[in-house]
């Protein structure tokens, strides 16, 4: 019978109970879009920041910004010009500078366009796990496996001793269709050249990386017609938190003292790390990647405080006007109210009732306002991060907490007025 | 044997004195009637009657059974297993059939029993109804829905608070009807009205005007018999 009167209710004053349904629905989709993009956000600046652990990039002078605004640009259409590539022999040197041993990692890159499996794929070559005999006799290991720590790699690592094994991202691999172990050919754009690579794994970096595939250098060389030469290099190097007189030589370090110039030099500080790069290998710009990230971090930890109240807002918003249409919603069945209890109904009975319609209304709402909710948070990331939302499953359990609390909360005067309520009071056309 | 017994019962509003100082007899199987002017306490005596209310002072003893010692709650499961309730406006459950609203009154009593709610609406001939919602009866209908709802729970008495105020003459005959069925059947019934011609139908009229018992009249039409007895201190 309590599902019968339910069912009766829910279904046949339906009409009555869209409000309320709605009202949850708007809180709980402005809720999701809010924790989903929050949530994603919070990824996103972690990976950002994992990301330039690699603090410092170096490219070709010069090619520094060009090379960032047309780097769709078919390379192999124009030929290979000098001045946009760094000498892969020149590499070692980064080992080299005064603060050598604050230099943790690095790994150069090399981009170029291959067609494959039918389709047009960017390789990256790239050292994996280089071994470096420096000539003051010192010997290290370089490479990306020690500066892409936070892939998740399915398979086997890059080896930089195996020279037609590749990583392929995730995404590409679904593409293809193929996985750790499979081999396939690919060849140049204009087919001059042509190899077939076997895949060592399949990683998942979280962004552009997965649709690429990443071998070791001397294949892309091989391919993009670019013998010995690298695009870019990326380092990971320890260093000491900038200053005042850090940002001073950053911008020009003509500027300082000499006594300031030797105490800045002889500092780990990120713009001299990258000062004495330049100096080794001339030609090369390097740029500080860090500060960037963590100024972008400390805005992205601002907005997520910020949509978090968003996400406070409306669920008060959606309390306040649930706790509206519910009291209107007893107060219009005051009468039917009056009359269970005359019938012998107990104020726990007649409460649980209308608590649990409340409820499923609120929760068929709710489950609408959630999808609505994800194709919000798709638009607020294509919008304003330029990139799709991640679907974050932990959303699910709050915004069904976040439902209940709201919906009692706001069903708690309604319930105050059910239980005051008398049938001598409603039953008599009083 | 009585199976209603007032004894000086009052109910004070603030200053004002709704009931002074009423008592009233009951006796099973009898059929009564409270008339009176409007104001004159008719619903409030109906309504400490039917356990939905307590007096300020005085006794009530139902089926034995004396109340104004009880909780809310003691009176809620006395209303629930004695009281049957008809009121002026039906007060059906809008969004539930004939048949569901019969079987709410079966469910917070006991158990709910299909074939019995059905019964029940049949007795009112109302078994061709049973799945139609209250707005789809008419008003005749939707009061004797509301007979079958009161008298599903085999109550020790009905108790019928202008019960054809809202019906016209042809519907007021069918549920008189179904009262005077009842009550060859053995059921106490306790009915207030205005009209004369309902009190009719009664064994005994309690009139009722301002608070007290004015007079009790045997049978039906209280402005025609002669009175049989003065206000303070009557009984049956
Ligand atoms: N809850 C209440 N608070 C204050 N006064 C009340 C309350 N209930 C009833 N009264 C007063 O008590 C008196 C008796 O009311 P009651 O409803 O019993 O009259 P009645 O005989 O049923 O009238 P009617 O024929 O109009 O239904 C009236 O004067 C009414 O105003
Ligand atoms: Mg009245």
């Amino acid at each position: 019978m309590f599902w019968k009167m339910l069912n009766g209710a829910l279904v046949r004053r339906k009409g009555k109970l869209v409000m309320i349904a709605f009202a949850v629905g708007l809180g709980v989709s402005l809720a999701t879009a809010m924790l989903n993009v929050m949530f994603d956000v919070g990824d996103k600046v972690n990976q950002e920041l994992k990301t330039y652990g690699a603090n410092l990039t170096v490219v070709p002078r010069g090619a520094s910004l060009m090379d960032e605004l047309y780097s769709l640009e078919g390379d192999s259409a124009e030929p290979p010009r000098a001045e946009k590539y760094i000498a892969e022999a020149d590499l070692h040197k980064i080992k080299m500078i005064f603060w050598a041993y604050n230099i943790v990692d690095f790994a150069p890159y090399l981009e170029t366009a291959v067609k494959g499996g039918g389709q047009e794929i960017s390789l990256v070559g790239t050292w994996f796990n280089k071994h470096l005999e420096l000539p003051t006799g010192d010997e290290v290991d370089a490479g990306m496996n020690g500066l892409k720590t936070w892939w998740d790699i399915r398979g086997q690592g890059g080896d930089d001793a195996d020279e037609t094994g590749v990583l392929v991202g995730e995404a590409l691999a679904l593409r293809l269709g193929l996985g750790p172990g499979d081999s396939f050919p690919i060849e140049s754009l204009d087919g001059q050249v042509g190899a077939t690579v076997k895949i060592r794994g399949v990683f998942h970096s979280g962004g552009v990386e997965d649709e690429q595939i990443f071998a070791p250098l001397k294949l892309s060389q091989d391919l993009s017609g670019r013998p010995g030469l690298v695009q870019k290099v990326e380092v990971s190097a320890l260093t000491t938190p900038e200053n005042d007189l850090a940002r001073r030589a950053a911008q020009d370090p003509g500027s300082l003292s000499r006594m300031e110039w030797d105490t800045w030099y002889c500092t780990a500080y990120i713009s001299s790390i990258a000062y004495q790069i330049e100096e080794i290998i001339p030609g090369t710009r390097v740029k500080p990647v860090l500060q960037v990230a963590e100024s972008e971090g400390a805005i992205l930890e601002k907005t997520q405080l910020l949509m978090l109240l968003l996400t406070v807002l409306a669920m008060a918003c959606s309390a306040l006007a649930i706790s509206n249409l519910v009291t209107a919603n007893v107060m219009e069945r005051s009468a039917e109210i009056g009359l269970l209890k005359a019938l012998g109904a107990t104020n726990s009975a007649i409460s649980i009732l209308m608590l649990t319609e409340i409820l499923i209304t609120a929760f068929i709402g709710g489950a609408l306002g959630y999808f609505a909710g994800l194709g919000f948070a798709q638009l607020i990331g294509h919008g304003v991060f330029d990139s799709a939302v991640e679907v974050k499953g932990l959303v699910i359990p709050l915004t069904v907490v976040l439902v209940f609390l709201v919906t009692a909360l706001g069903s708690l005067p309604a319930v105050r007025m059910l239980l005051r309520l008398r049938p001598t009071e409603v039953l008599h056309g009083r | 044997m009585n199976i209603l017994e007032l004894r000086g019962i009052s109910k004070i509003y603030g200053q004002l004195s709704a009931l002074s100082e009423i008592d009233l007899d009951v006796a099973q199987g009898e059929w009564l009637a409270i008339m009176g002017p409007s104001g004159s306490g008719k619903t409030t005596v109906m309504n400490i009657i039917g356990c939905l209310d307590k007096p300020s002072c005085g006794s009530v003893v139902l089926d034995g059974q004396e109340l104004s010692a009880l909780s809310a709650d003691e009176l809620t499961a006395i209303r629930r297993d004695k009281i049957g309730l008809i009121f002026q406006q039906f007060h059906l459950i809008s969004y539930l059939t004939a048949l569901e609203n019969v079987m709410v009154a079966q469910y917070y009593h006991s158990l709910v029993d299909e074939k019995e709610a059905l019964a029940a609406l049949d007795r009112v001939g109302l078994a061709d109804r049973a799945k139609h919602l209250p707005r789809q009866l008419s008003g005749g209908e939707q009061q004797r829905v509301c007979i079958a709802r009161a008298l599903i729970n085999y109550p020790s008495i009905i108790l019928a608070d202008e019960p054809t105020g809202n019906l016209d003459e042809a519907n007021e005959r069918v549920v008189m009807d179904i009262l005077h069925q009842l009550h060859r059947e053995g059921s106490t019934i306790v009915v207030v009205t205005h009209a004369p011609e309902v009190a009719a139908h009664a064994e005994r009229t309690v009139v009722l005007e301002y608070g007290k018992i004015a007079r009790i009249v045997l049978g039906g039409d209280p402005s025609k018999a002669p009175e049989v007895g003065e206000a303070c201190g009557a009984g049956a």
